[in-house]
């Protein structure tokens, strides 16, 4: 009963504005994760760990193979899904905390977590995303702060909990704990295993071989699917 | 059960304008549903707002079909609608937002009036339900209470945008075509607007087709993107592939020219 299964998968990119540079990433990826399980991607810097994690993700496109996506009693390939089909499986099945926070200017802290929630009731959703930047040390006097100003760590904390907040079957990090310090490093650990005690699959990058070895059930070196 | 939320809303099949033996929208298709936002972005002079406005019924293709789903669930043709229920679309169940607010307002009446316009069109009388209506919306636009009997020409250029996004609201529309809402805006009073914006489309489950040369308004509020060049649609997608990961040669270009801020 996987909540993900990678297979085949192929990613390369082209890029014309450098007369066509054919740029191969990844060829014949596989990989499942079953519900509870955190799998960790490792390998060198630019050996396609985010690609993956972003074809899983739907935001970058999968040249191969396929990306099958369990959400409740259906199973759905984000390879080759289309675009509506992707939005409705992320909101049902995927959560994911990219490395970077997007930040849209004038929304506050609690609400850029909250919204995460859209079938919640407003205040409810708040209230869990105050629980959680609480947890993750946000002083509640930033939380009504949009997060646009905040220091590297800051940003990645409330990133965190708006990756954190809904409750879905995969959840996806890529490096979460980087910019923080080892006590909210500490409580992001204790967050993912959380997680994984109430069933959630996991796929994680972590450089940090503490964090790595603290939540991964298993590693996958992705340096082993080099496109040739 | 068939969920209508699981119908098109609008369907555009194999859209063509010309003007004389200029090209201005080549072979385009697509389907919006419910709650579904489209950005249309490319260029001046790809053919964007010509697209906008064949969607719309404004302009009359030289080929191809757009149907819309009417309140009774049944697709029609633009092309066979009848006056009244052409008359009911533009008044009631659309929207339009132009860039200049200017043209989407009537500059010599109030604001109250404004917005109050369209809800006499559909048959409101009562003068104080309609006034309330007008009050209603201002506040959820963040336009103070005072300023409900000032003319737009009274107002800032955000203003006014806000206003005529109100006026365009008030009759529960389920589509609006937006043509560069934020253009020719300063850049604070662009986020203002586009977060509210964002807000509103959200709440009312709005479907939006949305004509922007601003690739960061498109993925602050668009689920798909259409990639227009010379009158064609040369990709489109889910938004943030299309920007993320675009695949055609145009498109790579549109994306890397984007100064970082």
């Amino acid at each position: 009963m996987y909540v993900l299964d990678l297979v085949n998968v192929k990613k390369s990119f082209i890029l014309h504005l450098q007369g066509g540079l054919r740029l191969p990433v990844v060829n014949g990826v596989n990989f499942a994760v079953q519900p509870g399980e955190c799998l960790a991607l490792a390998g060198p810097s630019g050996c396609g760990k985010s690609s993956i994690l972003k074809m899983i993700f739907g935001s970058y496109r999968c040249d191969g193979g396929h990306i099958l996506v369990r959400d409740n009693d259906r199973i759905v390939d984000i390879a080759t899904a289309s675009p509506r089909t992707v939005i409705t499986t992320r909101r049902r099945a995927v959560a994911y905390v990219s490395q970077f926070l997007r930040a849209v200017p004038r929304v506050a802290t609690i609400d850029v977590v909250a919204q995460t929630l859209d079938r919640t009731s407003r205040d409810e959703a708040r209230m869990g995303a105050a629980a959680l930047l609480r947890r993750l040390n946000i002083p509640e006097r930033l939380m009504a702060v949009p997060p646009v100003t905040f220091s590297g760590g800051e940003q990645q904390r409330v990133n965190i909990a708006r990756g954190f907040l809904p409750e879905r079957p995969l959840l996806l990090l890529d490096e979460p704990t980087a910019s923080l310090d080892s006590e909210n490093r500490a409580v992001v650990i204790d967050l993912i295993a959380e997680k994984k005690r109430r069933g959630v699959a996991v796929v994680a990058i972590v450089h940090d071989q503490d964090a790595r070895n603290a939540i991964a059930d298993r590693i996958v070196d992705i340096a082993s699917f080099a496109a040739a | 059960m068939i969920n209508a939320e699981d119908q098109p809303l609008l369907q555009a099949d194999g859209l063509s304008k010309w003007y004389g033996p200029q090209l201005a929208c080549r072979d385009i298709s697509f389907e919006l549903y419910p709650g579904e936002v489209i950005a249309v972005v490319g260029e001046s002079g790809a053919g964007k707002t010509t697209l906008l406005q064949l969607l719309s019924a404004q302009l009359v293709p030289s080929a191809g079909h757009v149907c819309y789903r009417m309140r009774d669930g049944v697709m029609h043709d633009l092309a066979s609608l009848g006056e009244a229920q052409r008359r009911f679309l533009f008044r009631t169940d659309w929207g339009y937002v132009h860039q200049d607010p200017a043209l989407g307002l009537r500059m010599a009446v109030s604001a109250g009036a404004n917005v109050g316009e369209r809800l006499m069109a559909v048959g409101w009388r009562h003068y104080g339900r309609i006034r309330d209506a007008a009050q209603g919306w201002l506040d959820r636009v963040e336009i103070a209470r005072e300023r409900i009997d000032d003319t737009p020409t009274t107002y800032s250029g955000g203003m006014r945008q806000r206003l005529q996004i109100a006026r365009n609201l008030v009759t529960d529309p389920r589509l609006v075509f937006m043509d560069e809402p934020t253009g020719g805006l300063d850049v604070s009073v662009q986020a203002r607007l586009l977060d509210l914006i964002r807000e509103l489309v959200a709440q009312l489950r709005l479907a939006v087709v949305i004509v922007t040369h601003d690739l960061a308004v498109a993925r602050l509020l668009s689920h798909r993107i259409i990639v227009m060049k010379d009158g064609a649609v040369i990709e489109s997608g889910l938004t943030d592939q299309v920007l993320d990961d675009p695949r055609e040669p145009y498109t790579q270009l549109l994306v890397s020219s984007i100064l970082p801020a």
